[in-house]
This record gives C-alpha cells, sequence and structure tokens, in this order.
C-alpha cells in the first residue's frame, strides 16, 4: 500500500457486505433464498439522497471500481481512471455505488458460496443468472442504501448493458443511463467466442463437471485458455500490432512451441494471472449472461418498443478499433433510442486499444464522459460546477 | 444566436420533433429545447462541436452525413434541418431524399452563389468569388457544390420538392423589397421550407 496516494484517487477504500434474507426470483425459474451483495461507496451520499452513481462492472470486474485496498500490492479499482475526484464520475458531487455481482466469485454470493441447503459450495448448481437478475438484485441494494433513484447508472461492456436494462426495467429509478463500449445483444460471432471459451474449461480433464472444489483442483488450463481468448477478443488487431508486432523474445525463431513471440508470452501471462483470482463456473455464468442479454427480446425483438418505457436520458459512447462491440452495435442501440423518443447522445472515440478502451484514460473520452457527468451534477446540485 | 437560425425558429410549430444535420456547437437546438419545447437531435461530426452540445445538454448524434441517415426510420421526424452545410456535401441529391424521408419537412439554408458581387468578382475579376456568406478560398474550403437560388429550384422541381416557403435575405439577415424582386441577384443566403411531393 503506498503512504500516499494520489490526489485524484479516493484513496483507501473498504468493501461492506449486505446479507439479503428476501428471496429473489430468478430468470431461469429458480430463487435464491439468500444471498449476499459485497460492494464499496465513494464519495458522500447528500441528505436528498439524489447524488446516488451506480457502477455495472463488466464480465471479470468486481465491487473494487476505484480506490485502493489495505495491505494489498498497490493497485487501484479497475475504473480508477474514471472514479474520483475531479474525474469524469466525480466523487466530490457523487456518492459512487459499485457491488460483485450474483454469480461472481469475488465476495458475492456464487459458484464458490456455500449453498445454504447442503453446506457445500454451489458450483455447477449455482443458477444461471441474467443481467435482468443482476439490475433486480442491484434494486434491492439500494434500496437497502435508501437510494430511490440512481443519478446515473454507468457501465462498460456488459456494464453497459446493465444501464440499459435499468432504463427498461426500472424506469423511474433513474435519471440517465451511460452504456460505454456496449451492444444491444450478442451476434453470432460474439456467442461463438463465448462457446470456444466456454468449451476450454468444461473440457478441461480437472473441471470435474463444475465440482473441482471438492478434488481441491482448478481447470486451470481450461480458465487460461478462456482468458487468452477472451483477451484477443479485448484489443484490436492494431493495437496488438503496436505493443508486440513480431518480436521474438529471444531475438531469433528456435522452432518450438514454446512462448516465442512477445504477443504468446504476454497472452500465457494474462491467462495464468487471471486464474490466480477467478473462478471457472463464475466464467461459465458471466458469459452466459451476455449471451442471454438481449432486452429487445421481450417486446416482440423490437429494441424501440423495449425503449418505449424508458425515462432516463441516454449517454452512449463506442471506440473505433472495438470489433467486440463494435460502433455499428452502439448505433444500434442509439437508432432504437431515437424511434422510442428517449433522449440520447452518442460519441465514437477514435482509439487503437480495441474494446478495453472503455477502461482507459483516452483524453478524448475522458473529456466527453466527464461533460456529460458535469451536467448530471448540475441537474442534482445546481451550484455545482 | 445566427440571425438566420432565428428566421428558422419561427418556422418551427412547438413541441414537434427535429433532426439537425450538421448541428454545430447545438445553438439551434437549445433555442428551441427552451423555447418552444421541441425534442430534438444533432448529427455532428466535430469532436469540439459534440463537446459543446453535450455541455449544453443537447442530444448530439456523431455521425458523418455522407454516410447519410440510415439510422433514421421514415417520419421520425417533423423537420430535418441543415443549415449552410448543403454545398459542403458530396452526395447533395440524395441528402436532400434523406432529409425528406426521415423527415416531413426539410429546411435548407445556403449561400446563393449568384449574388452580385460574386458575379462581379468571377465576370470581372475572373477570380472564384471571396464573400460574406463565402469567406473561404477556392484551395482551402469545406464547400465542394456551390449552387444559385435557380439552381436550387430547379432542381426541386426535377426531385418534384415541394417549396412551402422561402427567404431570401443579405449577410445582415434583412429583407427588403430589392430582394424580394431580385433575390437570385441580390441575395446572399436563402432560407428554404420543403415538402414532399
Amino acid at each position: 500500500m503506498p503512504d500516499r496516494f494520489p490526489p485524484d484517487s479516493v484513496g483507501l477504500v473498504t468493501p461492506r457486505t449486505l446479507h439479503f434474507d428476501q428471496p429473489l426470483g430468478l430468470d431461469c425459474g429458480r430463487t435464491l433464498t439468500t444471498y449476499e451483495l459485497i460492494y464499496e461507496t465513494y464519495g458522500t451520499l447528500n441528505a436528498a439522497r439524489s447524488n446516488a452513481v451506480l457502477i455495472c462492472h463488466a464480465l471479470s470486474g468486481d465491487h473494487h471500481a476505484a480506490g485502493y485496498h489495505a495491505g494489498e500490492q498497490p493497485k487501484p479499482g479497475w475504473w480508477e481512471s474514471a472514479i474520483g475526484p475531479g474525474k469524469p464520475i466525480d466523487t466530490r458531487h457523487f456518492f459512487v455505488v459499485c457491488c460483485n455481482n450474483l454469480g461472481s466469485c469475488r465476495g458475492s454470493t456464487g459458484p464458490t458460496s456455500p449453498n445454504p441447503d447442503t453446506g457445500k459450495p454451489y458450483g455447477p448448481d449455482f443458477p444461471i443468472i441474467t443481467v435482468r437478475d443482476w439490475v433486480r438484485s442491484q434494486a434491492r441494494l439500494a434500496d437497502s442504501l435508501g437510494i430511490t433513484t440512481w443519478a446515473a447508472v454507468i457501465g462498460g461492456s456488459l456494464g453497459g448493458m446493465q444501464a440499459l436494462q435499468w432504463a427498461i426495467d426500472f424506469p423511474d429509478r433513474l435519471g440517465h443511463a451511460v452504456a460505454i463500449a456496449a451492444a444491444p445483444k450478442l451476434s453470432a460471432q460474439n456467442i461463438a467466442f463465448n462457446e470456444v471459451a466456454r468449451q476450454a474449461i468444461l473440457s478441461d480433464p480437472d473441471f470435474h463437471e463444475g465440482h473441482y472444489y471438492e478434488h481441491g483442483i482448478v481447470p486451470h488450463r481450461g480458465l487460461m485458455l478462456a482468458r487468452m481468448l477472451g483477451h484477443i477478443t479485448y484489443l484490436s488487431d492494431e493495437g496488438m500490432r503496436t505493443k508486440f508486432g513480431r518480436e521474438l523474445r529471444e531475438g531469433k525463431l528456435n522452432f518450438n512451441f514454446d512462448s516465442e513471440f512477445q504477443v504468446e508470452s504476454y497472452l500465457r501471462h494474462q491467462g495464468h494471472a487471471f486464474v490466480e483470482r477467478f473462478d471457472a463456473n463464475t466464467y461459465l455464468l458471466m458469459t452466459k449472461a451476455l449471451d442471454y442479454f438481449d432486452p429487445a427480446a421481450d417486446f416482440n425483438h423490437d429494441l424501440a418498443a423495449a425503449f418505449q418505457r424508458a425515462q432516463a436520458r441516454f449517454l452512449v459512447i463506442s471506440f473505433t478499433s472495438d470489433w467486440r462491440f463494435s460502433p455499428a452495435r452502439s448505433r444500434e442501440i442509439v437508432k432504437a433510442l431515437i424511434a422510442a423518443r428517449c433522449e440520447v447522445s452518442y460519441v465514437e472515440i477514435k482509439s487503437e486499444y480495441g474494446h478495453d478502451t472503455f477502461l482507459m484514460p483516452i483524453p478524448r473520452y475522458i473529456e466527453m464522459f466527464k461533460a456529460y457527468l458535469e451536467r448530471v451534477a448540475r441537474e442534482i446540485t445546481p451550484d455545482a460546477t | 444566436m445566427r440571425p438566420d437560425l432565428n428566421i428558422i425558429s419561427e418556422w418551427i410549430r412547438a413541441g414537434s420533433r427535429v433532426l439537425d444535420l450538421g448541428c454545430g456547437d447545438g445553438a439551434l437546438l437549445a433555442h428551441l429545447r427552451d423555447d418552444q419545447q421541441v425534442n430534438g437531435y444533432g448529427l455532428e461530426i466535430d469532436a469540439d462541436n459534440i463537446l459543446k452540445c453535450i455541455q449544453a445538454g443537447i442530444n448530439v448524434i456523431h455521425t458523418d452525413l455522407e454516410a447519410g441517415l440510415s439510422d433514421f426510420d421514415d417520419d421520425t421526424f417533423d423537420y430535418v434541418i441543415m443549415t449552410q452545410t448543403l454545398q459542403a456535401v458530396q452526395h447533395t441529391e440524395r441528402l436532400l431524399d434523406e432529409m425528406l424521408r426521415v423527415g416531413r419537412e426539410g429546411i435548407v439554408t445556403f449561400p446563393n452563389f449568384a449574388y452580385w458581387k460574386c458575379r462581379v468578382q468571377l465576370a470581372l475579376g475572373g477570380l472564384m468569388p471571396v464573400v460574406k456568406t463565402l469567406p473561404h478560398t477556392w484551395y482551402d474550403t469545406p464547400n465542394v457544390h456551390l449552387f444559385t437560388i435557380r439552381d436550387f429550384e430547379a432542381l426541386c422541381r426535377h426531385k418534384r420538392i415541394h417549396v412551402l416557403q422561402r427567404i431570401v435575405v443579405d449577410y445582415a439577415h434583412r429583407s427588403s423589397l430589392g430582394l424580394r424582386v431580385l433575390p437570385n441577384l441580390l441575395g446572399e443566403l436563402a432560407l428554404y421550407r420543403l415538402g414532399r411531393a
């Protein structure tokens, strides 16, 4: 832990956990009788409780969005670039809440948590969770925190999908929805990548049909492969060329299957590091939540009809080199929002960093993001700058 | 606000839906929103202008007009507005068609290339004109299609576009008897409200 935190960081943060005893009905038909959500907050909730902002995390994210934990390596939360004093999600104005989603392995109830019926970890018996389920559980969290209406619900990628779902499912409980590098539903190609990732895990002999906890082992190879594959889709061809090119680690070809090119060693490193902090059953669940996301499906596959009930105002941001959820996918969202007569602004940011750009401090991106949220802050407290 | 935008806002019914092509910093849309309860969106390609729109709370959609308006369904808007942009787009005719597809009416303004000072500079000086409404040199200009009031009306006739309203003004956006009698000679800026055939 650094002695002093950067002045634009929220600094030292401590997660909290809320226990829920009110059963949560899920889209799959099953019910979670009891569950826990771990979350962090930054900034101060005002007396009117009108300045709360919900951050929704993406596939492998968690509740630790900003600041630093005690006693850890000095590595800040996953969205440190966007959250903090003077940053787009300005903690001088907003009370920021970020929770870990159900089904995760990072502290909220998920496959690694004990199943109250058996006392053993849920493992593969944990129900398949959808984006709608997450939104429902996040609404419960809001209730517990005394937040009736979010000033904004904000997320990138899968997090952006949650922001959109919020606007559809709880139209009167948010003022603004910010969906960054998102899509209205996954394409066949997106699902195909997820399926290969799942097959990598499912076919690992150490997976034991999801009961690997009992064997004291993790499907290391499968989860690592899944992450390596996923990681390729988070970067762009251009970005990888700039970062790695065809650089050889030893400067020459060795005519074997060791990691020779820099990009190979990078992906292997990413894969290994991921296995240390993530759970294979959770990875399966998260990719399914992505595949199932399709808010238009409940409205005769008419996305505009889905947004018809939304009252929030929207900001949609995409990145030119993002081929996972390309600008064209964001434009589908924008098109439907306009057809539904929703208020929306859309910005396409030039970037070579692919899908992962949403986590990066690209000046144009940060500037637009900040300008939008300054307006949200002005609506809350008229004297704010 | 630019005086031509004042004239346009008088043409627009309160409470209508508007699309502004090349909305710049969003001044017109802000005015229409605040004074006429208009639900509007602006299309803009310049990042600095987009930022200004976002700061002003204007709905702005990052768009390249040359790519057409395929993101918009037919009859989405009451008015589609294009102020002093038609001369700067490559596919003029297609964009006019698109305007009147997604909007029930189109509002177009453009600098008149047949303004007498342009004629004099070209005819007597032998040079591409530079006037207040067309301030660019020929080698550094956003304009790709310069045209006149007569040209535009011929195109409207050819395409069976109805001219519902027309105002021709000078640089200060004043009209006068002379401008009404000899619009193509004395007019610097033309404003049209267009309807479908």
